[in-house]
């Protein structure tokens, strides 16, 4: 996009700040992230870079610190319980919060504002009041250090999300496709699964994705709620920085970001097909 | 089909409908539809008229009273029980599923065999001439195209009723005309009762056995359509169907069918008395503008008033003049251009007359003029 030529002064210092701006925001945001990338390859158990590293050495490189998280029982540990616990995390927060937000889009839905604000306040609660007070009322109902206990507090940090992203889609949402379904002598639940669920989809997949990377990251929650027999990727990560500095949460870290990079792209990809399928764009 | 004698297929019994409690959006509607029977609603927004077919579809609940449907009282019965047809106004097609698709749900929750479903779609879709459309979705369908599906989804599970909200809004004047005479078409065909809901009169008119004219949550007429135009009953029905001129007067006696009415101007006419209250009150005369001769001979017809000419608009078959009579100057004259017609010029004074049966004395409004 090249600058028109009428153009005066101010506006052409603004075109070029702005850019700069962009670019300041991209270097803080991504650099760190890519820079961990090369360090998880480090020979030696530094967190920075080593003259032969730095020479292309290929002396200097090494897997070993993968090889060490794909066989430390702590480590493979961790993996299985991030999973387990995101994934019942995210079907939790995924039916409670499409639930919530179908209840909340009706036109005969009393307090609909204060719902909304009550669904999505663990998102706007600072996390460590949130794992304060988990950690307190799980500890009195025997919730505490169990994965149950981890996985209903997961789902509660990931349901505003799914709220918010469903919503979201029933902004658009033809109401008399209801009516039309029920007419033509569908069931309540036949027009929920046949015809509310298909068009809703891209926000609920959206939703889940979120809940699922809010429960996948998430360290604060778990450091509080969960212990070492609950200890999730992040949990294991925050421990292993304070206890013993190994480069492997780097090859974890490298790992994490490629999941979520795979992650994001499928469930884009599957949005985008089921927004085609909705009829929005032409297929 | 008769409308007296028959058995009553849909019939609302003093149903109400309010929303919120207070006021009534609906006020004790009666209405008995036969088998077979094409009934529009007519009327302009906020008359009730599509609050009443949500009531029969199950989709609004009535405050008071019952509705019946084929002699049974469908009040707690839900609309996916109802087996009634309904074509939406927005078509709501499921846009997420192709035409074929949207014609077989039904079908699917009827549990219908794969092959009967097959037929089915097929032979709606042959109906409204999409057989080749099946494969598409919705979005990739012109207006026209996914109004003719909305039809044959209406029509593919063979329901007795069929139910139109306004189903031709959308198009265009040329596409909404050769459409009011497919959907008569097919309901000649398949003898199904069809409740329809328009404002448009013209549509209407076209399409109808009975129209039920709806103003303020009443029906203030139901005739078939050349009664409605001819016969007007009320003030509201006269303006609301056709051209209408009104005269504003006063009572002055009341004979045999017959009033004296006075207008405000002083003139006094001769008209049918249709509903007119005693002596002394006020009254809207309707008179068709096509029913209005100008410079009648002598004393042929009993009214003859003199109206000075505002304006002519040459129309090809017919000059619509538009004069002052009677102190309307909105007083509309269909002159209809034979061989030999009266010349006519714009600020020329000329006799207008017209029979007293044509001109039907009814309830006082204030409002409209001409429509």
């Amino acid at each position: 996009m090249a600058l028109p030529a009428h153009v005066e002064p101010l506006e052409r210092a603004w075109y070029y700040t702005f850019r700069v701006i962009c670019a300041l925001i991209f270097l803080f945001l991504i650099i760190p992230i890519l820079v961990v990338i090369p360090l998880s390859f480090n020979a030696l158990p530094y967190f920075t870079f080593t003259p032969e590293m730095l020479r292309f050495d290929p002396a200097g490189y090494s897997t070993k610190w993968y090889a060490d998280f794909f066989s430390n029982p702590n480590w493979q540990g961790a993996v299985r319980n991030s999973v387990i616990i995101a994934f019942f995390a995210t079907i939790i927060a995924t039916v409670l919060g499409t639930l919530a937000a179908l209840g909340l889009s009706r036109p005969e839905m009393p307090f609909k504002k204060a719902f909304m604000a009550l669904l999505i306040s663990p998102m706007i609660v600072p996390l460590i009041i949130s794992a304060a007070g988990m950690y307190f009322f799980y500890s009195r109902i025997g919730l505490a250090s169990t994965h149950i206990g981890v996985i209903i507090a997961h789902a509660a940090l990931g349901t505003p999300f799914v709220v918010i992203t469903v919503t979201a889609t029933l902004v658009g949402f033809d109401q008399s496709l209801i009516r039309a379904g029920l007419n033509l002598g569908g069931s309540p639940q036949t027009v929920f699964f046949k015809i509310i669920m298909p068009l809703i989809l891209p926000g609920v997949i959206s939703g889940a994705l979120f809940a699922f990377i809010t429960s996948f990251d998430e360290v604060v929650v778990v450091l509080f709620v969960g212990s070492y027999e609950q200890r999730t990727i992040p949990w294991a990560m925050f421990s292993g920085i304070r206890e013993q500095i190994s480069p492997t949460i780097l090859a974890v870290a490298t790992i994490l970001v490629l999941i979520s990079v795979l992650l994001l792209t499928t469930v884009e990809m599957l949005r985008r097909r089921s927004e085609r399928l909705r009829g929005l764009s032409p297929g | 089909m008769g409308q007296n004698g028959s058995e009553a297929f849909v019939r609302f019994e003093g149903v109400q409908k309010s929303y919120d409690g207070e006021t009534l959006v609906v006020k004790d509607l009666n209405l008995d539809i036969p088998k077979g029977e094409f009934v529009t609603m007519l009327g302009p927004s906020g008359s009730g008229k599509t609050t009443c077919l949500m009531m029969l579809a199950g989709f609004e609940p009535a405050t008071h009273g019952e509705i019946y449907l084929d002699g049974q009282p469908i009040n707690n019965v839900p609309p996916h029980k109802r087996e009634i047809g309904m074509v939406f106004q927005n078509y709501a097609l499921f846009p997420h599923m192709t035409v074929a698709e949207n014609l077989a749900f039904p079908l699917q929750v009827r549990r219908m065999s794969k092959a009967d479903i097959e037929t089915k779609v097929k032979r709606a879709l042959d109906m409204v001439e999409l057989g080749a459309f099946g494969g598409r979705r919705p979005a990739q369908l012109s207006g026209g195209q996914q109004q003719r599906v909305a039809v044959a989804r209406a029509l593919v599970f063979e329901p007795d009723l069929i139910l139109m909200d306004e189903p031709l809004g959308a198009l265009d004047k040329q596409l909404r005309e050769q459409m009011q005479y497919e959907i008569k078409h097919i309901h000649e065909s398949l003898e199904v009762t069809v409740v329809y809901v328009t404002h448009d009169q013209a549509e209407a008119l076209t399409m109808s056995n009975r129209i039920a004219v709806f103003n303020d949550g009443i029906i203030q007429q139901i005739s078939s359509p050349d009664t409605l135009y001819e016969a007007p009953e009320t003030s509201f029905v006269a303006h609301f169907i056709g051209e209408n001129n009104k005269l504003d007067g006063t009572i002055q006696s009341v004979g045999k069918g017959t009033c004296k009415v006075r207008l405000d101007t002083g003139e006094t006419v001769t008209a049918k008395a249709v509903n007119v209250k005693e002596k002394g009150s006020r009254t809207s005369m309707s008179l068709r503008p096509e029913r209005i001769v100008i410079n009648p001979k002598g004393k042929s017809v009993p009214n003859i008033l003199k109206g000075k000419i505002q304006e002519l608009i040459y129309l090809g078959d017919h000059i619509r003049t538009r004069m002052t009579v009677a102190g309307h100057d909105d007083f509309i004259v269909k002159i209809p251009n034979t061989f030999g017609h009266e010349p006519l010029a714009e600020g020329s004074t000329v006799n207008v007359g017209w029979e007293s049966e044509d001109c039907r004395a009814l309830d006082f409004t204030e409002a409209h003029g001409p429509g």
